[in-house]
């Protein structure tokens, strides 16, 4: 082209990388939230795109098996002296969860009223709930290897396909979870040293982090009912 | 902008949420803990399920203050998911018959001392 690109207007376009960026920002804005908050939406959406993968190929290969599923409430059943209880250690974890949901939420309020000691302290006790679910997870995957002796590729209990579907899902998941803590770690820190107040007082960042937090949630309540409970 | 000030809310109602998924999680674990089956178990587990999802997204991911556009930005795509389970759930039972018409039923024993 000879001649530079111009808008209706008149103006004249930049070309190259700037041109890129600037025709596809193009001075709008569709959604009336913070850039990061929309950019985090937008990623877990694409993140639900992903679980629902991973939950869909366990579906399709636990309906297209001809061995028996192992039975996760057997599975998953935890002996304190007594009797196995069904599934308890995964009700803690999700509990816990649950809980951490909640405090999250809080320090989401607590953020906004610019309190940074109490939103760096339930920030905080939000990752220590969300590291106590990554040990118990651990200790999950531990008891169902070398007790269990399930394997990716079989197990002594009945469909093959049990163990690649659960170490896949609660693994993404778990390393998810993983990444939230630290996650929360960083900006607990930054808002305590005052990292926002410099740049005027903006705490919309603990919202976006408990965005990521109640999705990791979220996915949970999806694994809990279809893999655990189902 | 309506939310310059961001999302504040009464502490009330996160309180009375997290209560509510508090109650919800120890239904869909009273669902297992009391061995209930077939359909009952099922829509029990499904009914559940949502509610929390429902609540996490609703309140305590501020989406119901959002505007319209961006609920439908985010809420709508996800509907196309329905479409791949339908397909996979076909895809698995054609598989399904396919073994059992050539392989036969299944010849798995559990090991012993195992569940």
């Amino acid at each position: 082209m000879s001649e530079a690109a111009m808008t209706n207007t008149g103006d004249v376009l930049p070309e190259g990388g700037r041109g890129v960026v600037s025709d596809f920002s193009s001075d709008k804005q569709a959604f009336h939230v913070p850039w990061g908050k929309a950019m985090m939406w937008i990623f877990l959406l694409s993140d639900t795109f992903i679980f629902s993968c991973f939950l869909i190929s366990y579906m399709t290969v636990r309906i297209s098996t001809s061995d028996p599923w192992p039975v996760p409430a057997e599975v998953f059943a935890l002996s304190f002296g007594g009797d196995p209880i069904p599934l308890v250690l995964i009700a803690i974890m999700t509990f816990i969860l649950i809980t951490s949901s909640g405090t999250m939420a809080m320090a989401v309020n607590m953020g906004y009223r610019k309190d940074r000691i109490k939103t760096f302290w339930l920030m905080v006790a939000t990752a220590a709930l969300g590291a106590s679910f990554v040990g118990m997870q651990a200790f999950e995957w531990t008891k169902l290897i070398v007790d269990e002796g399930v394997r990716p590729w079989g197990n002594p209990m009945g469909a093959a396909q049990f163990g690649s579907s659960f170490f896949m899902i609660t693994g993404f998941h778990g390393m998810h979870v993983s990444a939230g803590v630290i996650y929360l770690l960083v900006i607990a820190f930054r808002v305590k040293r005052g990292f926002y107040e410099k740049r005027g007082g903006n705490y919309e960042i603990v919202e976006i982090t408990g965005l990521y937090w109640h999705f990791v949630d979220l996915v949970w309540v999806f694994i809990f009912a279809v893999f655990y409970l189902w | 902008m309506a939310q310059e000030e961001g999302q504040q809310h009464p502490l009330s109602i996160y309180f009375w949420i997290w209560g509510l998924l508090f109650v919800v999680s120890f239904g869909s674990y009273m669902v297992d803990y009391l061995n209930l089956q077939g359909a009952l178990r099922y829509t029990l587990i499904l009914v559940f399920m949502f509610v929390k999802a429902g609540f996490i997204v609703a309140i305590f991911m501020h989406m119901k203050w959002e505007r319209l556009a961006l609920k439908l930005a985010i809420l709508v795509p996800p509907v196309a998911i329905c479409v791949l389970i339908g397909l996979m759930a076909l895809e698995g039972k054609y598989t399904f018959l396919t073994r059992i018409e050539f392989f036969g039923d299944s010849t798995f024993v559990p090991e012993e001392g195992h569940h």
